[in-house]
């Protein structure tokens, strides 16, 4: 709990700013779960988004929580881009002398923060699980190596960049209403030296994942890409798709949208089955809210077995077609009963 | 025109080894035994590949505060040519401003046309060191890429983000952050390895590139661990037992029994 008093004191240094992510226009769920975790510290917050159609969106961020929303439309922005966003970002932090200043996790996000980073001599802690006050100050509370370390830090800098892991929080709608204010930052030629030649969004997805009920998932534990058929087969028995992790995808054994993960889907399946999956962190936060987690391994030592329902340490080029086998044969004695 | 080409790697702790951490200063005990760090195999792999295409000089650069350089000889193992290596007792502590400005320090000296990152720091990193570094030397960047191609002057990659591919583009110098792996880091052959021997590896002093040891380190960085401890346990509670001829038997009997199969 967040007392009076602690807010008063945080409040004292201005609220703090929120970077407002957007994919397609829209604010990403993470982003705006963090104007509520703003609010609940600091009692107020504000919030930048920049983009194309940034405007549309600063007027409903007072929806989360915002007091305040600045955006930039300039065409120079563009979202793939993080230089751009690092101008605009540092115009919000001038323009509301904030101190403390909070972003979900993405490719992009890394990037932006980096980057501020050195402009502002700010210090940057990431893949926060929580933001707390204690004594006045801002603490932040993280995990490390595989999340088998639970650590707290803070900061010494007067510009204070906390980013949290994706997933971490959910938006919640206030019934507040906020101010829009336009920033038009010199966005500066560092910006304009790297240009989007072509973007191409994901082709229509070949199955839909985020939707999936149950999901066969294989990892580099595959080896060669006929292993494929073996999930492809497994998948068929049991009612699933298949869906990989990165290191598939960059082969181009499949298409992206397959992918599971922090660059891929997030995906909340009643089953989620991970036959050579590690389970490190960029495959993590797109599974593990699962409804059950089954692991096939042959390293006992893997992340995935430290947050899985159920695991078996052993190799899955055996397993998975026995379980294919019995689970047919299961079908089939039910079907000739 | 030769081209030059950096690529920056990291030596950390091997992953097989336990994670211990001083009681004081609560830094990462990194006097164990030491590997490349596994998404940097990728990235010298990458720039190897770069130089087979366009010619010119592979430089690895990396920054750590003390020895475990040997590690570097993979690198050179796999055709980089020499490297670089900031190695100062007080850069130990380091957070992403301090380690961004040794790195930009020991990168300028090189005059690079292309400066090539791996993915992340397996040691708790955040993807976020070749951004700082393009700021601080403000160079362009191109990150998250899964390709590079370098043609006259020009540097293209595709970015692959959450729901699309994006190719960028940008002029030399710059640097290139890679999105994962992207290739399959070759094994040096033996010649190689005894080849690597010979190669140098210059080891240079904070004093060598006029950085102020005050700027970097633990007085020089922003953020501090404040305590160090055991996480809540997130493990969902499950068995995990061993394969002995009854696994996949095991398995089906446990999806059954949760109505599945
Ligand atoms: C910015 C960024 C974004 C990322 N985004 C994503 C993302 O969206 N999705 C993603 O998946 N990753 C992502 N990653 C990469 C992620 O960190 C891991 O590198 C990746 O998930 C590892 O994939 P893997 O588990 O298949 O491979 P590995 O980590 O190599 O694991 C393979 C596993 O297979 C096991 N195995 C080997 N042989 C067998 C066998 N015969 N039977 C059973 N098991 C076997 C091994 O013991 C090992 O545990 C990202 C990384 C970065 C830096
Ligand atoms: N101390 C270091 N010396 C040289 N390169 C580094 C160092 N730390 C990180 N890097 C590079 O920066 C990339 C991203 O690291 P990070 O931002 O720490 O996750 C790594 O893959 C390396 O290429």
């Amino acid at each position: 709990m967040t007392t009076a008093a602690e807010i008063g004191a945080a409040r004292s240094d201005g609220v703090p700013l929120v970077f407002i992510e957007l994919r397609k226009s829209v604010p990403t769920a993470g982003s705006l779960g963090l104007l509520g975790k703003a609010r609940g510290l600091f009692g107020g917050a504000a919030a930048v988004v920049a983009g194309p159609g940034s405007g549309d969106v600063a007027a409903t961020l007072g929806r989360y929580g915002a007091d305040v929303a600045y955006f930039c439309d300039d065409p120079a922005v563009h979202q793939e881009l993080p230089a751009p966003n690092v101008d605009v970002a540092a115009s919000a932090i001038r323009a509301g002398g904030h101190r403390t200043v909070l972003f979900e996790n993405s490719v992009v996000v890394a990037d932006i923060v980096g980057a501020l980073a050195c402009r502002l001599e700010a210090g940057v802690i990431w893949d926060l699980q929580d933001l707390k006050q204690r004594d006045a100050t801002l603490v932040g509370t993280k995990y490390v190596f595989d999340d088998s370390v639970a650590v707290e830090a803070g900061w010494s800098s007067d510009v204070r960049l906390a980013v949290f892991r994706l997933g971490i929080l959910e938006p919640v709608e206030a019934a507040g209403q906020g101010t829009v204010t336009r920033l038009e930052p010199a966005i500066g030629a560092d910006a304009s030296r790297v240009t989007v030649v072509e973007q191409r969004h994901a082709t229509v997805a070949d199955v839909a994942l985020a939707s999936a009920d149950v999901i066969v998932a294989g990892g580099r534990g595959l080896r060669d890409r006929e292993a494929l058929a073996l999930l492809e087969d497994l998948a068929d028995a049991i009612g699933g798709v298949v869906a990989v992790s990165m290191p598939l995808v960059d082969r181009g054994w499949y298409q992206h949208s397959r992918q599971v993960g922090q660059t891929g889907n997030k995906v909340r399946p009643r089953l989620y089955l991970a036959c050579g999956i590690s389970g490190q962190l960029g495959h993590r936060v797109g599974m593990e809210k699962s409804g059950l987690i089954v692991a096939i391994n042959t390293d006992a030592t893997a992340p995935i077995f430290g947050m899985c329902d159920a695991g078996l340490i052993g190799d899955l080029h055996q397993v998975v077609p026995e379980l294919t086998r019995r689970i047919r044969a299961a079908h089939a004695s039910v079907d000739h009963s | 025109m030769a081209y030059k080409l950096c690529v920056c790697i990291k030596v950390v702790p091997r992953s097989a080894v336990a994670k211990r951490f001083d009681g004081t200063t609560h830094r990462l005990d990194r006097s164990g035994a030491t590997e490349l760090n596994p998404h940097d195999l990728y990235a010298v792999e990458e720039a190897v590949q770069l130089r087979e295409r366009i010619g010119g000089e592979l430089i690895a650069v990396t920054m750590a505060p003390d020895d475990g350089l040997e590690s570097l000889r993979g690198a050179l193992a796999m055709g980089v040519d020499r490297a670089v290596a900031v190695a100062d007792p007080a850069i130990a502590g380091s957070d992403l401003l301090a380690t961004s400005r040794v790195l930009a320090a020991a990168l300028v000296r090189e005059r690079p046309d292309v400066i090539v990152f791996g993915s992340l720091s397996a040691d708790g990193g955040g993807a976020q060191l070749s951004a700082a570094v393009g700021e601080r030397m403000g160079l362009p960047v191109l990150s998250g890429v899964r390709s590079i191609e370098v043609t006259d002057g020009r540097v293209r990659g595709i970015r692959q983000t959450t729901d699309s591919e994006v190719v960028v583009e940008t002029v030399t110098p710059c640097i290139v952050g890679l999105g994962g792996s992207t290739n399959v880091p070759r094994y040096p052959a033996f010649r190689d390895i005894v080849a690597a021997k010979k190669k140098a590896i210059d080891c240079l002093s904070l004093a060598d590139l006029g950085i102020d040891p005050a700027t970097v380190g633990e007085s020089g960085s922003r953020t501090e661990v404040l305590t160090i401890t055991s996480p809540p346990t997130r493990n969902r509670g499950g068995d995990v037992v061993t394969d002995e001829g009854q696994g996949a038997a095991w398995l089906f009997e446990y999806l059954t029994s949760r109505g599945f199969a």
